[in-house]
């Protein structure tokens, strides 16, 4: 009747990937690479305990944000800010929905189809700040530049989502409309973007809130907004301003997410 | 349903009553004359013969950036090298900054909803609201220039978008199975680990790789602030007018950005 207990077994998770030769191989190599990569990074001593102090100034640059010394440049930059992430937003939307519909599988022939995903595979392997680079060698300085590198941006990113969305959404509606023997704009304004209306709008007001971070990036490059304010502020290490202005943008940020969460919760 | 039937017989369909057709009326020229009313604040600046001038400009950048500098190659593996390390160690930093953040930030885990809660959530939105160039812009100055500042601008940028996606998988999590686990008379850290954890584990790693990604295509533009990487070639090759080096270097970032695209959509769909 008594045989040995078996001896107690600890219990364990199974292991995240199960062939352990695969785990072993994949930890090594992670090591390796850690070793190879934190080895790779030169790190001056001197220059960081430098940077120290002036660590120390940003953080209480943060606490005591400074809003007057720079305020007439602020308020020109945010200015410049919220009317090019409008425009552009706009300008976007208002390429990107024929974009859209053109890069959805079922709505249109082949050769479209091609044609409207390679255009958003252009735009959206191009970064926002090399974009800008290039147009302000092209248009020049100002907020001009902004407004095309953010609509250029915009395009790939809403074109991308809303084709998506149009090929994810219910045929029969579709099939009605094409029933009656409507033509194919009145298929799209009955049929299919009543179906991605709601979508659309909450992309959009995301893109909205991207360009706005966005527009902060491409003035360093020139191309307007508060980005160059920030630039001249952070160049002169004039950390208070600085601080002030990222303030501002955090602030612009939640209050446009609040907003757009209102929005959205909505129309659903 | 507005439906107008006609004197002379027949009726016609409309979607919206005439009150709504009003409404929507309004509703676009208030959209219409607000855009246009930015357009005019933002191009007040705007130097109109430039931007005429600009297919010109165009077309002599690009008789200039054509053919690409091939040679140069070589000169660039070492800063491609460090930009994969700005991606990678500041993912990695960011992990381990953002986990301990998402747990205070969900909503039930956090040790308290009313003062914890909103601390993480508003280090989250700062975090994301700032884009890594600016991070760069500002940790250059602090940190000086080089790979390091490259590295912690990825991770403090990417706080809040690993943070994010985290505490809402966390908040999201099937309460059975914590419930499960505390029932054994598991502690608070073994509750963690057996009935948070592995719930929350597949969306983590997900999040982690697409983060990878993008710190990928972001950390060949850090440079141009000088925070080390491929940018730094761009920046200077950009500063001494050397456009048939910029196509070079234009090609080798869009080559490791779609090369990362092509790792992460691989390794997400291993994962999931």
């Amino acid at each position: 009747m008594s045989a040995n207990p078996a001896p107690a077994r600890r219990w364990r998770p199974l292991p995240f990937i199960a062939n352990p030769w695969l785990r072993y191989a994949l930890l090594a190599g992670a090591a390796l690479y850690l070793a190879l990569a934190l080895g790779s990074i030169e790190v001056n001593w001197a220059r960081l305990s430098d940077g120290w102090a002036r660590g120390l100034r940003f953080v209480s640059g943060f606490l005591e944000p400074n809003f007057s010394r720079r305020w007439d440049d602020i308020v020109q930059g945010m200015i410049e800010s919220l009317t090019m992430t409008v425009t552009s937003t706009v300008a976007g939307i208002a390429i990107s929905v024929p974009i859209g519909i053109g890069a959805a599988r079922n709505l249109v022939p082949r050769p479209v189809y091609f044609l409207c995903r390679a255009i958003i595979a252009v735009s959206r392997s191009l970064q926002e700040i090399i974009v800008a680079i290039l147009l302000v060698a092209m248009v020049g300085f100002g907020p001009f530049a902004g407004f095309l590198t953010l609509s250029f941006a915009t395009i790939g990113f809403l074109s991308k989502l809303l084709a998506e969305d149009i090929e994810d959404i219910d045929p029969a509606p579709v099939e009605a409309i094409r029933a009656t023997g409507a033509p194919w704009p009145s298929l799209i304004a009955f049929a299919v973007l009543p179906q991605v209306a709601p979508r659309l709008l909450g992309l959009s007001l995301y893109r909205l809130d991207i360009n706005f971070r966005e527009s902060a990036v491409v003035g360093i490059v020139g191309a307007g907004g508060i980005g160059a304010t920030l630039n001249t502020a952070i160049d002169r290490y004039e950390f208070d301003s600085a601080a002030a202005i990222l303030i501002l943008i955090i602030a612009i940020v939640m209050a446009s997410e609040y907003v757009s969460g209102l929005i959205r919760g909505r129309v659903k | 349903m507005p439906v107008t039937p006609h004197p002379e017989g027949g009726r016609s369909w409309q979607r919206h009553t005439p009150r709504g057709r009003i409404a929507i009326w309004f509703g676009w020229l208030i959209a219409v004359a607000f855009t246009v009313f930015c357009w005019r604040v933002m191009t007040q600046g705007t130097i109109w013969a430039f931007v005429w001038d600009a297919p010109t400009q165009a077309a002599d950048i690009g008789a200039r950036m054509v053919p690409p500098r091939w040679s140069y190659f070589p000169a660039l593996i070492k800063p491609l090298w460090d930009t994969l390390n700005i991606a990678t160690l500041g993912t990695l930093a960011a992990i381990a900054l953002s986990v301990p953040v998402a747990f205070l930030a969900a909503r039930n885990t956090t040790p308290s909803a009313a003062f914890v809660r909103p601390a993480a959530l508003f280090l989250i939105v700062a975090s994301r609201s700032i884009n890594s160039i600016i991070w760069a812009l500002l940790l250059v100055a602090i940190l000086g220039p080089g790979v390091l500042a490259g590295i912690v601008a990825i991770a403090l940028r990417s706080i809040g978008f690993i943070g994010k996606l985290l505490y809402e998988a966390i908040e999201e999590i099937d309460e059975a199975q914590v419930e499960a686990i505390r029932a054994t008379g598991a502690s608070g850290a073994q509750t963690l680990a057996y009935g948070i954890v592995p719930q929350i584990m597949p969306a983590f790693a997900g999040i982690t790789v697409f983060r990878w990604d993008i710190n990928i295509r972001e950390s060949t533009v850090l440079g141009l602030v000088g925070a080390g990487g491929i940018g730094l070639n761009l920046e200077s090759s950009l500063n001494t007018l050397a456009w048939p080096q910029v196509t070079l270097i234009l090609l080798v970032i869009l080559a490791t950005v779609v090369a990362s695209e092509w790792v992460s959509a691989k390794v997400r769909h291993a994962i999931i």
